[in-house]
């Protein structure tokens, strides 16, 4: 029956995406709306709606939009802002037009928009459709000093341990539990000839996305707020633990595929799942599956599987991911019933049997997930006890997101170098209270 | 009169007043916003004097830059220059020189980018993806280097052996009359010989003999004990064997059979050290690590040089053409031989173009950017960094500090300005002349 209904909705939106596409032909990405569904409860009104989405999954989109259509009334335009969602906000919010809705995926963007009042804070409606369907990490990620304000669409999932299944079945190496078996099954599968697992350090992200992990698992969400807004030190002992952990594993070259510092990361995953595989395991977030299938070899769901980041010492269920966030900026009825829409499963489960979209929200039905793999992340995801945002994403770009410099160059030097604990605490401090600063 | 001077004054004026406007709005204005810039913050908000400044002297990565781009003045316009010099005079007196000028001038047509990222797919380290080591490789194994049998292979852990630099052996020496056995693992089944059979534990020593067998301890699909010979795990044919006595000398040496067993006969009362020499495990050379710290300004260097070697043959082969050739002759003719007419004629007559090449190329060397920012990986990024990279880093490559930025950009500019100086006199000279 779910079937049944679902196909009912399907087809319509479907028909109004295509018309919309059709339409924007010529006018790069903005979609005209679609006149004929005018009679909801706010016929006649346009909202506009803006993200940083393109391509496939713009048309995906406009069918969630195009449903919002069919359920209200309301018209929605969308556009996409690309890369540069902080300028062109920006420009709009000056000139005095905004768009109604916009999707972030920069929780600090948020943050800065919130405290400058370009923001609208969610109508009571909306809170209680985020309390009935998200999880307590959500909500706080989508609240600015305590208002919330924004209602999470689309969630990523790194957390993600990816393994060459025929690799381990050949070794007889199982999904680990907890990460000193995680270290057992490793050495296992180096016992059987191939390296338990390649890292491609080439850049840093990958590393500070490995120590993210850990640390979320070893000290903690309180914790891991207070470091990624340097309310602690990074010579807290907290880091020693979680690098020392890492260290387990970094310092260990029988485990480790050797060169990691050479190698980018792309050319890792193609070290597992490439026709001639070297390792056996590689780390990184859920969206390794599109390297996966841009290498070609190995399949998704058939021999390149994946398990979740190891527990250390039994720590909770955590994911570190990154995700979009919807917010209003206009205080209006409208508005009001799409942001509703939007913390609603109705709007994800249009979405989800396309492929593209993890959902945070815990009532979209996993089952409409288009294969097992997304449906495990999405269980993944919303199964975590504790979701954290991508640390390196929320901190000063001077000391998290350059190349060559801070917490990346850092943990490169770190894999190099793994016994060398407190030297790198105190060159991540020096570097953070650098930027911190600055 | 003095009407007639301010006219002509305003007609020089409108006719100078086009490039005039774009030199100050294109030249002077960017390089006057960049010296105050140099004094701001990182938001540009706040005046901080000095700072930026002690701060690029102080900080460790301008260091390495400043140090890299002597290394860089010192080493490339040099070799440039006498790269360009050899070829533009050795091609003058061969046939098809034409060719030969072609293919060196070649690189100058492939962008810097697309250089640097052939150059670093050409050092990559595996020797299975960068060519210069396949070529060391295999040149070394024609030379019979890494032709071991199980390359890789490790004692198994808590089995009672060691590997001491390559060689495995068992931690404690036997009599004769007992076991030694070797459970290997870290080799894949795929690579063991097909003439391996199953494993079998080796028939009991005699009383001048030490018997045991070599095998694989792992079994496809992971059942077995470790450390026993079960089924599915394959003996390791051909591993050579020797017990050493105390004193270090060889008292006996055996390879294993196709079910990895092995009899050392023939040995004393004494306690010997059951041993398996590195040649069977040896992975053979492996290449340099080029693109590590150590060697990638070396690296880069080579690839401006492939680059940039060519223009300055160009350069001083037109050059060459235009000096006057009678001079040579006389020398010739006067018994000179051909060392003396080039060290004594050639280059003396081609200084004025050697020296426009040579300056020509410090000034392209203090900018470099391109292939410093394309060859390197991210672990020797920071050893490799240049002043124009660490410019560029810290103003739009994550940092947003454009006050560190416009610091280092005069100080580029003030490093830049006395090989201009020279080469603008130089213009100036040869117009007197």
């Amino acid at each position: 029956m779910r079937f049944m209904r679902h196909q009912r909705l399907i087809v319509p939106v479907a028909i109004a995406a295509a018309a919309g596409l059709a339409l924007a032909g010529c006018t790069s990405g903005e979609s005209t709306p679609d006149d004929s569904s005018g009679n909801g409860e706010f016929a006649g009104t346009t909202l506009e709606v803006s993200a940083a989405w393109s391509g496939a999954e713009q048309t995906n989109f406009e069918a969630v939009l195009a449903a919002f259509t069919a359920e209200s009334g309301a018209a929605v335009n969308y556009s996409s802002f690309g890369d540069n969602a902080a300028t062109t906000l920006g420009t709009q919010i000056e000139g005095g037009s905004p768009p109604n809705v916009a999707m972030l995926a920069q929780p600090a963007l948020m943050n800065q928009l919130a405290a400058n009042g370009n923001l609208q804070p969610l109508s009571a409606e909306v809170i209680a459709a985020v309390a009935e369907n998200y999880s307590q990490s959500w909500v706080d990620l989508g609240s600015s000093d305590g208002t919330q304000y924004g209602v999470w669409f689309k969630a990523s999932n790194k957390s993600t341990m990816w393994y060459n299944a025929d690799l381990y079945d050949q070794a007889g190496a199982a999904v680990p539990e907890g990460w000193d078996d995680f270290l057992a099954q490793l050495q296992i599968v180096a016992d059987s000839g191939y390296a338990g697992i390649s890292i491609g350090a080439d850049v840093g992200w990958p590393l500070t996305d490995w120590f993210e992990n850990v640390y979320l698992r070893t000290a903690g969400g309180d914790l891991y707020d207070q470091l990624t807004n340097h309310e602690i030190p990074w010579t807290d002992p907290s880091v020693t633990e979680a690098l020392d952990v890492l260290a387990t594993l970094w310092g260990d070259d029988a485990l480790v595929e050797a060169g990691a510092a050479q190698r980018t990361f792309p050319e890792s995953v193609t070290e597992v799942f490439g026709a001639d595989p070297k390792a056996a395991t590689v780390y990184e977030g859920d969206f390794v599956a599109g390297n996966i299938a841009d290498d070609g070899t190995s399949t998704v769901g058939e021999n390149a599987l994946f398990y979740d980041f190891p527990a250390v010492n039994d720590s909770a269920p955590s994911v570190v991911g990154g995700g979009d966030v919807a917010v209003s900026f206009t205080d209006d009825a409208a508005t009001d019933a799409l942001m509703q829409f939007l913390a609603s499963p109705a709007a994800a489960e249009v979405w989800v049997p396309e492929g593209g979209l993890t959902s945070p929200n815990n009532n979209v039905d996993t089952a409409l997930y288009p294969d097992d793999t997304s449906r495990q992340i999405a269980e993944a995801l919303t199964g975590a006890e504790t979701f954290r945002f991508d640390m390196s994403d929320l901190t000063p770009s001077a000391f998290g997101g350059t190349a060559g410099q801070g917490f990346w160059q850092i943990m490169i030097e770190f894999l190099q170098n793994p016994s060398d604990v407190m030297g790198t605490q105190q060159k991540l401090e020096d570097a953070a209270a650098a930027a911190y600063a600055g | 009169m003095g009407a007639s001077r301010r006219r002509m004054f305003l007609i020089a004026l409108g006719f100078l007043a086009p490039a005039l406007v774009l030199l100050a709005g294109l030249v002077l204005y960017p390089i006057l916003y960049t010296v105050v810039r140099s004094f701001f913050s990182a938001e540009g908000g706040a005046f901080v004097g000095w700072d930026n400044y002690v701060t690029m002297f102080t900080n460790d990565s301008t260091f390495t830059a400043i140090r890299n781009n002597v290394i860089w003045v010192l080493v490339a316009p040099v070799a440039c220059t006498v790269l360009g010099l050899l070829f533009a005079v050795l091609l003058e007196k061969i046939k098809w020189s034409t060719a030969f000028k072609l293919i060196i001038f070649m690189p100058m047509a492939i962008s810097m980018l697309a250089a640097g990222v052939i150059f670093r797919g050409m050092f990559q380290e595996s020797p299975n993806l960068g060519v210069v080591n396949a070529a060391a490789v295999a040149v070394n194994s024609a030379f019979g280097g890494g032709d071991a049998a199980y390359p890789g292979a490790t004692p198994r852990g808590d089995s009672g052996l060691i590997d001491d630099s390559g060689i495995l052996a068992g931690e404690t020496a036997v009599t004769a009359g007992s076991e030694q056995n070797f459970p290997l693992v870290g080799l894949r089944a795929d690579d063991v010989p097909t003439s391996a059979a199953q494993a079998e534990d080796a028939a009991s020593a005699g009383a001048d003999q030490i018997t045991g067998t070599v095998w694989l301890d792992v079994v496809v699909g992971g059942d077995g004990t470790v450390g026993q010979i079960d089924d599915g795990k394959s003996g390791l044919p051909g591993i050579k064997i020797d017990a050493v006595a105390a004193d270090g000398t060889i008292a006996s040496t055996t390879k294993t059979d196709a079910a990895g067993r092995y009899v050392l006969d023939d040995l004393g009362k004494e306690a010997y050290r059951i041993a398996l020499p590195a040649s069977n495990f040896d992975e053979g050379y492996q290449g340099v690590s080029w693109l590590s710290s150590g060697l990638i300004t070396a690296v880069i260097i080579l690839s401006y040089i492939w680059i940039w070697a060519g223009f300055a043959m160009v350069m001083i082969a037109s050059g060459l053409s235009a000096i006057d050739r009678s001079l040579q002759e006389a020398a010739r003719m006067d018994g000179a031989n051909e060392w003396k007419v080039f060290s004594r004629i050639t280059a003396p007559l081609l200084s004025p173009v050697l020296i426009v090449v040579f300056v020509t190329l410090i000034i392209n060397v203090l900018k470099i950017f391109d292939l410093v920012y394309v060859i390197p990986p991210g672990s020797s990024k920071p050893a490799a960094n240049v002043i124009a990279v660490e410019m560029w880093t810290v103003s739009f490559g994550g940092g947003s500090n454009q006050g560190l930025g416009s610091a280092l950009a005069i100080l580029l500019l003030i490093l830049v300005l006395p090989s201009m100086i020279i080469n603008v006199r130089k213009f100036r000279e040869e117009r007197k002349s």
